[in-house]
């Protein structure tokens, strides 16, 4: 993977120091809190609800091992002993102090980490497939293109205030597992017709209160134009995009409301100025500084291996938990005699997302003895070991499980992704993780989830939709109705290259009343199915969406319900 | 039926360790809510969050939260999200003001 050169380290020590300096100064009354806070979210330091929270970049969700042992190490010294990984592959610490944060800024530098660009309305971390360099369908590994924008956009001068916050996501595989449409710029990978691998640019997709699904700005962009193409995307955007309003200020609006067509003449207008510049006047990248990059993902570390392995076959055999784990939990890699693990995240009843330090360094021990010493942090969160060689996967199973991490739900209906919601979130209007609990038992019996087969729940706890509700399968949105909180459920969503925005169904319902709701969905597919390989999302494809309302409003042998029941409470008030 | 007229506390977070506190009748800042200063009235609400407001080297982002009194007067705040940031989060009951009931003798 990607090492920091010195110009990186002196440039991440630099904002540590400068961070440093800024917080004494507003410690000392120098700098009021009008004047600190943007500084503090340029470093990733954000007020939630009970504390400050810090938001570290895991640049496309790629970790060592060491980064891995530094990340619990800091949970463990500054904060609460665990950390959240989010849907935009980085992590968050829920409760360090400001005077603290210099300090936890310095030890992310001794590991060529930093918060930076994690807030604030410029290009924020890059993401891409957790797959990548290892998945069997790619047609190249995306890290490099990944890394190439990290360098390109940070502290980008002309990109440090834009309209509003941007979201780039990469994948090299035509199956998405990045969600490239529901970013302000996704690039899917693709070749033209000699074979050359190139990129399709989708712009103006994202979530949100204004849910998009982006579209094709340019069928096919040779890689050695994609910075300036970007650049120029970026451009017209900065010049054009809003910023009147800030719920209208994203590039999707400004692509809704230009078109695309107008937009794309306006993007490749300023595309064939910078080009006419010549290369000196733009950001095309000279081929060595590509192959420098390329060079630290060449993957040289894979044995020739056979394509079967005795011990392997023998561990499916003989114990059926692991054979359930690599079946759910596995995938195909593209070097013969590998798979890909993904460690679930969502233990059922925990908070999805969450790992505690000692659950990091258990990953962090078998990446580095296991797993040629990488990490990957998926936007779905759960984290990645990308390469395993099948002999080792009933090894790693077993430290998994010692590490209260061998739960076999990936793709299930329990491994839910759930922002922080009102638990943590400063601008959440009601909880999302309860909500992800209280499912994830529903669905706990392993025997259950796999008769219900692939299912996508998705949950966030307010309208910015950081729990990606709006391409969930079944999408959950939280909010607050007369005092109390009350929950939207979509359906139909879908985050992959066939993306599509879930359509809401009806009336919202009460915090107690989602978990039978979605069990009453979920009943209603296995009895709708055509059979048992057509998946909840083709049912409903095929259905529509009256049948699932009726199982969650009332309708043939149910009493119909008019409005949700009263809310029970949720807590009782406090008292000493 | 006109409404009751609301009670409100001042409430911020500590500028330092971002502790949820609140504005107490002596212009001190203390973690108990008990300790706060009750507006009865919008005027006297007012009045607390002018206070509240020139504190900035000691709180950030102060505001009024409604609250009612318990049977012992004691402020107990109206809102769901005011009631999570007063105790911790509601999936860790190991965190925040309620884990520091829990553990006390």
């Amino acid at each position: 993977m990607y090492r920091y050169d010195e110009f990186d380290d002196r440039y991440v020590r630099a904002r540590v120091a400068a961070f440093r300096d800024q917080v004494e100064r507003r410690l000392s009354g120098a700098l009021t809190e009008d004047e600190f806070k943007p500084l503090r979210l340029q470093n990733g330091l954000y007020l939630q609800l009970h504390a400050y929270m810090l938001r570290v970049a895991i640049p496309y969700g790629t970790l060592n091992s060491r980064q891995m042992r530094q990340l619990a190490m800091i949970a463990e010294r500054w904060d609460k002993g665990y950390g959240h990984f989010t849907t935009r592959q980085n992590i968050q610490f829920n409760w360090p102090t400001l005077k603290d944060t210099p300090a936890i800024l310095s030890a992310l530098a001794d590991v060529g980490m930093h918060a930076i660009q994690t807030s604030g309305n410029c290009i924020r971390n890059v993401t891409a497939d957790h797959f990548a360099g290892a998945a069997a369908d790619e047609i190249e590994d995306p890290r490099p293109t990944a890394e190439l924008l990290r360098q390109w956009s940070s502290g980008h001068p002309e990109f440090a205030f834009l309209p509003r916050k941007f979201k780039i996501a990469v994948t090299g595989s035509p199956n998405d597992r990045a969600v490239t449409k529901a970013h302000d710029i996704g690039l899917r990978m693709v070749r033209d017709g000699d074979g050359a691998p190139g990129f399709e640019v989708i712009v103006g997709g994202g979530l949100g209160r204004t849910p998009m699904i982006g579209k094709v700005m340019r069928d096919y962009l040779p890689k050695a134009d994609l910075l300036p193409y970007l650049e120029a995307i970026l451009r017209v955007y900065n010049l054009h995009g809003r910023r009147d309003n800030k719920y209208k200020a994203r590039i999707k609006i400004l692509t809704h409301e230009t078109g695309i067509d107008v937009l794309r003449e306006q993007v490749e207008a300023e595309f064939r100025q910078l080009k006419a510049a010549g290369p000196d006047a733009t950001t095309a990248v000279d081929a060595r500084e590509i192959g420098r990059i390329e060079a630290y993902f060449r993957q040289s570390a894979f044995v020739k291996l056979p394509a079967t392995d005795a011990s392997f076959d023998r561990a499916c055999e003989t114990d059926a938990g692991f054979r359930a784990w690599v079946e759910t939990n596995t995938a195909p890699h593209k070097q013969q005699g590998y798979r890909i693990v993904t460690i679930s995240l969502k233990p059922i009843g925990a908070a999805p997302g969450d790992a505690s330090a000692d659950q990091m360094r258990a990953v962090a021990e078998i990446a580095a003895h296991y797993g040629l010493d990488e990490i990957r942090v998926s936007h779905e969160q759960n984290l990645v070991l990308p390469h395993i060689r099948l002999g080792d996967l009933a090894t790693v199973f077993a430290a998994l499980q010692k590490a209260g991490l061998g739960t076999a739900n990936v793709g299930l209906a329990s491994d839910i992704i759930a922002c922080p919601g009102m638990d943590y979130c400063a601008l959440a209007t009601a909880r999302s993780i309860p909500v992800a609990q209280d499912i994830a038992r529903r669905f706990s019996d392993p025997v259950l989830a796999r008769e219900i087969g692939k299912l996508q729940i998705k949950i966030s706890g307010c309208i910015n939709a950081c729990g990606h509700h709006h391409v969930g399968h079944i999408g959950i949105l939280g909010l607050e109705k007369a005092g109390v909180e009350s929950y939207q459920i979509t359906l139909g969503g879908d985050a992959t290259e066939t993306a599509e925005i879930g359509k809401r169904v009806g009336p919202g319902f009460a915090f107690e009343a989602v978990g039978p709701a979605i069990e009453r969905l979920v009943q209603a597919y296995l009895a709708l199915r055509a059979s048992p390989d057509e998946t909840f999302l083709a049912a409903y494809r095929r259905l529509g969406a009256e049948p699932f309302k009726q199982a969650l409003y009332g309708g043939a042998g149910e009493t119909p319900r008019a409005a949700p029941p009263p809310p029970a409470p949720v807590f009782d008030t406090y008292h000493y | 039926m006109a409404r009751e007229p609301s009670l409100q506390i001042v409430t911020a977070n500590d500028l330092l360790e971002g502790d949820v506190v609140f504005l107490t009748p002596d212009g001190a800042w203390r973690r108990a809510p008990e300790a706060a200063a009750i507006a009865e009235t919008p005027e006297g609400a007012a009045r607390l969050l002018a206070i509240a407001t020139g504190h900035e080297g000691k709180v950030v982002g102060p505001y009024l939260a409604e609250v009612t009194l318990d049977a012992a007067g004691r402020p107990t705040p109206t809102h769901y999200r005011e009631r999570i940031r007063l105790k911790g989060p509601t999936n860790r009951l190991d965190l925040g003001r309620q884990a520091e009931r829990q553990s006390a003798p």
